[in-house]
């Protein structure tokens, strides 16, 4: 069941000339994990600040075509019922950050307060939340102390604390280091296999291949595809509209043009890639030229 | 112009210690990538290099001049730093006059500063938007002016912490090809970096961090290809290496023409 709907939906940002997004139609599927990617400036927060209800609510502009999360149009709702549905964790922690609160413990626990939570049941849900993302030890720490992958933690726990159906995240890694970058995409697909929709704006392509049922490419606020990952990802026209892809994909493409990679499907993860090299037996030294 | 670190220490006020004992040299005309995981000393050490911070112990020399004994303003004329992130750098009205400012306040007169200002905006492809003003600019344009307000002071060491974050492939490729003209002209070029498959790529030393120390020093294809030691400090080798180490390939691949080469033999 159709849990998110975009209707022919273009949106110009107030001052500007060019629409960011133009006419997109996307359908996601309650439990859906569906990833989007893009170049910079192809629309990807644009769409993230649409399914939050930042536009028009808050960006205001110009918004056509509609929006509808579990059932309500964006038009029909308000920024306060629409946060009960759609939570987004922001690209950069810092914007999101309340600047309110002293710490990490009283920053989690403000949109709860906001939404008249009672008290007793904040403190549970706050560190549940804090163990679900690793950040137990910060609890007492100020959030403007922290390196700007910890931001990133609270910023996606201060999100996660909420429970909303649909979880929207810009690059919500793009600040950390390899190991947490491992660490919050195992709590991404946490959530996904609890049955939490979720949206996730990332570079990330190998990351991309292992967790997400779908992906959209944007490019120039449209719909270049929307497909599964091993089909998406290892599509030539992604690389040829400048995407960023996997290197493992850009490496068979060129060894299957060379002979060397024997399979249809190109691929995207480094399992993929072992399995499918393993299959090139060794050139005979005649193949080799001897 | 030569860089050398004598056992550099340095503790925050906070009494953490950051950097626990670094020597170093790098020659003029170096491309050498810094990685390591967040907190291991890599941003507190660069800072070393033009003075921003000043050792609790050890020296740092740049060329003949101690960093002790010279200000940041001075030793700005030989040591460039791009910050990660351009937002904290930016402050002009317009890209022209942002680019301009390093070089006319290293006192280089009108004629230098404009030549300067011209190559560097070449350089970054930013001549069509010297009138703009850098805010009106998308995060991608905006990491470019960054890149050429520092290139356009013409220091002899350049320093590049974290490039590529949230940058997309177009803008890597065109920051890749930045670092290729600086090292064509001789520069020296340090870069901190997470990611992996750039620092594969673009440099030829790899010096890898861990706890305020140097972990490994070496040619990329020797530091890149040592999994097991660049997982202590979290750092993942690049996808290509990682794939040939798994495939059981002799020698330690880095890029495409690399792996298509050894897998052939």
């Amino acid at each position: 069941m159709a849990i998110v709907t975009l209707q022919n939906v273009t949106y110009k940002y107030p001052l500007t000339e060019t629409p960011v997004l133009q006419n997109v139609n996307l359908q996601i599927n309650e439990g859906e994990f569906v990833a989007v990617i893009g170049p910079n400036g192809a629309g990807k927060s644009t769409l993230c600040y649409t399914l939050a209800g930042f536009v028009p609510h808050f960006f205001k502009g110009e918004l056509t075509g509609t929006v509808e999360v579990a059932g309500v149009e964006t038009h029909q709702s308000s920024l306060n019922e629409w946060v009960l549905n759609v939570g987004l964790a922001f690209q950069n922690p810092f914007n999101q950050i309340s600047g309110a609160k002293y710490t990490v413990f009283e920053e989690i626990a403000f949109g709860l307060e906001n939404i008249g939570v009672p008290r007793e049941d904040i403190r549970p849900r706050v560190e549940k939340a804090l163990a679900l993302t690793g950040i137990s030890d910060l609890a007492d720490r100020s959030p403007y102390s922290l390196s700007g992958g910890q931001q990133q933690r609270v910023a996606l726990t201060s999100i996660l604390v909420m429970e909303p159906k649909v979880l929207v995240l810009d690059e919500p890694t793009s600040q950390m280091d390899p190991i947490g970058t491992r660490e919050v995409f195992g709590v991404i697909r946490t959530m996904a296999e609890r049955g939490m929709t979720v949206v996730l704006a990332e570079h990330k392509v190998e990351w991309i291949a292992a967790f997400a049922d779908r992906v959209v490419a944007l490019k120039d606020g449209q719909v270049l595809l929307d497909g599964k990952p091993g089909d998406v990802l290892t599509s030539p026209t992604l690389e040829e509209a400048g995407f960023g892809i996997s290197r493992y994909t850009s490496t068979a493409r060129k060894a299957k043009e060379m002979g060397l990679w024997k399979k249809d499907q190109l691929p995207v993860t480094l399992e993929e890639a072992v399995e499918g090299f393993s299959l090139t037996p060794s050139p005979s030294p005649k193949e080799r030229g001897e | 112009m030569n860089i050398v670190i004598k056992d550099l220490r340095f503790t925050y006020p906070t009494g953490l210690e950051a950097l626990r004992g670094i020597s170093l040299t790098i020659a003029p005309g170096e491309q050498v990538a810094i990685v390591g995981q967040n907190g291991a000393g890599k941003t507190t050490l660069v800072k070393h290099l033009n003075g921003l911070l000043q050792p609790t112990q050890g020296a740092i020399h740049i060329g003949d001049w101690d960093t002790r004994e010279h200000p940041v303003s001075k030793l700005a004329a030989r040591v460039g730093y791009v910050f990660q992130n351009p937002d904290e750098q930016l402050f002009s009205r317009n890209v022209g006059m942002e680019v301009a400012f390093g070089p006319k306040n290293l006192g280089y007169p009108v004629e230098k500063v404009d030549a300067l200002v011209k190559d560097a905006l070449a350089l970054t492809e930013l001549s069509d938007k010297t009138e703009t003003n850098p805010y009106d600019l998308s995060s991608t344009w905006r990491k470019m002016v960054a890149l050429a307000s520092i290139i356009s002071m013409d220091t002899d060491i350049v320093i590049f912490d974290e490039p590529t974050t949230g940058q997309d492939a177009v803008n890597v490729r065109r920051i890749a090809s930045v670092i290729q003209a600086l090292r064509e002209r001789g520069k020296t070029v340090i870069t901190i970096t997470h990611d992996i498959d750039f620092c594969a790529e673009n440099f030829e030393r790899v010096i890898a961090m861990a706890q305020g120390q140097i972990l490994l020093d070496g040619p990329a294809n020797e530091v890149l290809g040592q999994e097991e030691i660049l997982a202590t400090t979290y750092v993942d080798p690049p996808q290509l290496t990682r794939l040939g180490l798994r495939l059981g390939l002799k020698e330690t691949v880095r890029n495409q023409d690399e792996f298509l080469t050894a897998i052939r033999k």
